[in-house]
C-alpha cells in the first residue's frame, strides 16, 4: 500500500500536540488536545485508503481499481459527527465546572488525596487558578 | 424470526424519542421507559430461547450482504447479555422511577433522565449484535455519551469533578478503538468481524499482535482492567445511585464482551493469554486491596467492581472452551449482584443519609428489610456455597485447573483470596453499618477502621434518614430475587453459557454464521 508522506507527517505532529495538550490541566486545553487527537486519527483512517484514485462515482469506462476506496470516507464522516456532539458536551463540562469552582482544571480526588496523605486535613478552599495556568479572564482581571 | 433482531435497537430509540415527546409530563415520559423496557426484556427472552433451542440469527441490514452491508449477529452470548442486560437496566428504571417519586425529581431531572437512559440502553444493545467492528463503535459512542450525561445529571461541583475524568478517559479509549479499526481497515481491508477472523492469518504476526493490544487496550480502559481501571473509583461514587448502579454493572462488562469476541473470534491465537492472565491476577488483587482501604460504601463497591473483573479476563485468558463458559456465566452473575449492591447502597445512603461506614450504624435494627437486601448479594459476591457467585468461582477455577501450570494455579490461588478479601471488605460494612448500634457512632475507635482513610470534607455527610418509597426496595428485592434465581437455576443458566461457550472456540461458527456455505470458515474450524 502507498501513503502519502506528507499525511504521515502531518498526523504525528498533530497526534504529538494532541499528546502534549492533553496531558495539560487546564480543561480547556484537554479538549484543544482531543479535538487535536480526533481529527490525527481521522486523517489515519484517511491514510488507509492508500493511493490517492478518482472519484468513486461509477463510470463503465474506469477500471475498478482506479477508484478512491470510499469506504473509509464514510467513516470518518461518521467520526467527524461523534467528535463534534462530545466536544460540545466538553464544553458545556468545562463552563459549568468555570461555574462553579471558578476553575478549569481537572481536580484531584479529595479521597484519593486522604489517602495519600494519610488523614492530613485538606480543606477544600476556594481557589482562584494562576493566571498561567487557565485559559478564561480571571476575576479583576476583566477590568484591566 | 430475523425480524426481531433490528427491534432490540428500535424499541429503545423509539421510546427515547416518545419520551422526548412527552416532555415535561413525568408520568406519560415514566409509562414510555417502563413499557419500552418491558417489550426490550420479551424481545430478548423470545430471541434468548430462539437462538439456544433453534439457531442462531443474522440480520442483513438494507439486505446488502455480508461484507459489503452492515451484518447484526444475534449468537448465544449476544442474547444472553440482552436479556441479563434488559433485566437490570429495568430493575434500575424502577428503582428510578421510586427516588424521583419520592424526591420530587430534585436531583434527578426526570424530563432528560428517561429518554437518555433508553438511548444508552440502545447503545448497549447495538454494542451486542454489532457484526462489524465500526457498528461496535458506534454502539459505544452511543452508549458513552448518554453516560456523560448520567454521570453529570444535575451538574453539582463533584459530579462535575468526577465527570471530567470519566469523558477524557472514555474520549481516548474511543480514539484508540477508532485508530485500531483504521489500522484493521489498512491491514486486511475489512470492518466485518467475520471476514477479519478470515482473513487476519494473511498478515505477519508482529501486525497482528500490534492490532490486537491496540484493541486490547482500548478495550480495557473500558472493562476497567488494571492498569487502566484507576478512572473507575474516581468517577462511579458521585453519580446519583440507579445511575451508578447500571454502569457499574452493565458497562465494565460491555468491554468484557467486546475482549471476548476479540480473544474467540478475531485474535483465536494464543500469543497473548500468558500476559492477559497476569493483567487478570494483578486487577483482582490490586482492586480487592483498594476495596479493603476505602470507607464509603460506594466506593468500596467500586473497587470490587474492579477485582471482579479480574474474574472474568481470567476466565478469557484460559483461551479454552471452558474458560470461555465460565466467564460468560460470571459476568451474568457479577452484572446482577453489582447491580444490586448498588441498589442496596442506594437504598443505606437514603435509610442513614451517608454512605460512609464511618458515619452510620444501627441499621440493623432501623431497617432490618434493607439489611437482609444487602446482605444476601454480599456473600453472593464475596462467593459464599451456594450462591451463584461461588458456582462462577468454581467454574473459573476449574477451568484453570485443567490449564494446570504454573501461573494458572496462582490465578486460583489469587481468586480464591481475593474472594476473600471482598468477603471481608464487605463484612466490615456489615459489622459497622449494620450491627454497631447507632449511638456508638460517635467517637468510634473499632480495630475495623483502623486501616481505613477518607477525605475530611466527605460529599455524602450525613443529611438526615429520608422515608424510602416501596417502589426502590421493590425494585431492590426483585434484583435480589434474580440473583437467588440464578443460584436455583444454575444449571440452565450455565447449560447457556457452555453451548455459547462451544460457539466462540475459535472463529469457525461466527464465519459459517456470516457467511454460510464459505470453505473458509470451515477450513478454520
Amino acid at each position: 500500500m502507498t501513503v502519502s508522506l506528507v499525511l504521515v507527517i502531518v498526523m504525528s505532529a498533530m497526534y504529538a500536540c494532541a499528546v502534549y495538550l492533553l496531558l495539560e490541566r487546564s480543561l480547556t486545553r484537554v479538549l484543544l488536545g482531543f479535538l487535536l487527537a480526533g481529527n490525527a486519527t481521522n486523517l489515519l483512517i484517511l491514510i488507509m485508503v492508500g493511493e490517492a484514485g478518482v472519484a468513486p462515482i461509477f463510470d463503465e469506462s474506469i477500471e475498478a481499481s482506479e477508484y478512491t476506496d470510499p469506504l473509509p470516507q464514510a467513516l470518518i464522516l461518521t467520526a467527524i459527527v461523534i467528535t463534534f456532539a462530545v466536544s460540545s458536551f466538553l464544553l458545556a463540562l468545562i463552563y459549568r465546572s468555570w461555574r462553579l469552582a471558578n476553575a478549569d482544571d481537572v481536580s484531584d480526588d479529595a479521597d484519593d488525596l486522604a489517602l495519600r496523605g494519610g488523614a492530613v486535613l485538606i480543606a477544600a478552599e476556594e481557589t482562584l487558578p494562576e493566571s498561567s495556568t487557565t485559559d478564561f479572564p480571571l476575576e479583576g482581571e476583566e477590568s484591566r | 424470526m430475523t425480524a426481531l433482531v433490528p427491534l432490540v435497537v428500535l424499541v429503545p430509540l423509539l421510546g427515547a424519542a416518545l419520551t422526548l415527546v412527552a416532555g415535561r409530563r413525568p408520568q406519560p415520559q415514566r409509562v414510555i421507559a417502563i413499557g419500552a423496557l418491558v417489550i426490550e426484556l420479551v424481545i430478548g427472552i423470545v430471541l434468548l430461547i430462539h437462538v439456544d433451542q433453534v439457531e442462531p440469527l443474522v440480520m442483513e441490514v438494507g439486505g446488502w450482504q455480508a461484507p459489503f452491508g452492515i451484518v447484526l449477529v444475534v449468537d448465544r452470548l449476544a442474547a444472553l447479555m440482552i436479556v441479563v442486560s434488559a433485566i437490570v437496566l429495568l430493575a434500575v428504571l424502577v428503582f428510578s422511577v421510586g427516588q424521583g417519586l419520592a424526591d420530587g425529581d430534585e436531583e434527578t431531572p426526570v424530563s432528560i433522565y428517561n429518554p437518555t437512559y433508553l438511548i444508552l440502553t440502545t447503545g448497549v444493545m447495538i454494542a451486542f449484535i454489532a457484526g462489524d467492528l465500526f457498528n461496535l463503535y458506534v454502539g459505544f459512542e452511543i452508549l458513552l455519551v448518554s453516560s456523560y450525561v448520567l454521570i453529570t445529571l444535575g451538574g453539582t461541583e463533584s459530579r462535575i469533578r468526577a465527570g471530567v475524568t470519566y469523558v477524557v478517559v472514555s474520549l481516548l479509549s474511543s480514539l484508540l478503538f477508532l485508530a485500531s479499526i483504521a489500522m484493521i481497515y489498512g491491514a486486511l481491508g475489512t470492518v466485518t468481524i467475520a471476514q477479519i477472523a478470515q482473513r487476519i492469518g494473511e498478515i505477519p504476526v508482529d501486525v497482528q499482535i500490534l492490532l490486537h493490544v491496540m484493541l486490547l487496550v482500548a478495550f480495557g480502559i473500558k472493562a476497567a482492567v488494571f492498569p487502566l481501571s484507576f478512572w473507575l473509583p474516581d468517577s462511579y461514587p458521585t453519580a446519583p445511585a440507579p445511575v451508578t448502579a447500571a454502569f457499574a454493572g452493565l458497562l465494565t462488562k460491555i468491554g468484557v464482551y467486546a475482549i471476548i469476541r476479540v480473544e474467540t473470534v478475531i485474535f483465536p491465537g494464543p500469543e497473548l493469554n500468558p500476559a492477559l492472565m497476569v493483567l487478570a491476577l494483578l486487577t483482582m488483587v490490586v482492586g480487592a486491596l483498594g476495596a479493603v482501604a476505602q470507607a464509603d460504601i460506594k466506593r468500596i463497591l467500586s473497587f470490587t467492581l474492579v477485582s471482579h473483573i479480574g474474574y472474568m479476563i481470567l476466565g478469557v485468558a484460559l483461551g479454552t472452551v471452558e474458560g470461555t463458559a465460565a466467564a460468560i456465566f460470571y459476568i451474568v452473575h457479577h452484572i446482577v449482584v453489582q447491580t444490586t449492591l448498588f441498589l442496596a447502597a442506594g437504598l443505606i445512603e437514603r435509610e442513614a443519609g451517608s454512605t460512609s461506614i464511618t458515619r452510620i450504624g444501627g441499621l440493623l435494627a432501623s431497617a432490618p428489610l434493607v439489611a437482609a437486601l444487602f446482605f444476601i448479594p454480599a456473600l453472593n459476591l464475596g462467593g459464599i456455597p451456594p450462591f451463584s457467585g461461588f458456582l462462577g468461582k468454581l467454574g473459573l477455577f476449574q477451568a484453570a485447573a485443567q490449564q494446570g501450570d504454573a501461573l494458572a494455579y496462582a490465578l486460583i490461588g489469587a481468586g480464591a483470596l481475593v474472594s476473600l478479601l471482598t468477603l471481608y471488605a464487605l463484612v466490615r460494612v456489615w459489622n459497622l453499618a449494620f450491627w454497631r448500634s447507632a449511638d456508638a457512632v460517635e467517637g468510634d475507635e473499632s480495630r475495623l477502621l483502623r486501616s481505613v482513610e477518607e477525605a475530611p470534607l466527605n460529599t455524602s455527610t450525613v443529611s438526615g434518614a429520608r422515608t424510602t418509597p416501596r417502589l426502590m426496595t421493590l425494585s431492590t428485592a426483585g434484583m435480589v430475587a434474580v440473583g437467588l434465581a440464578l443460584t436455583v437455576f444454575a444449571g440452565p443458566v450455565y447449560g447457556v453459557a457452555s453451548r455459547a461457550g462451544e460457539n466462540l472456540d475459535g472463529p469457525g461458527a461466527y464465519i459459517q454464521l456470516v457467511f454460510p456455505g464459505s470453505s473458509e470458515g470451515a477450513e478454520l474450524e
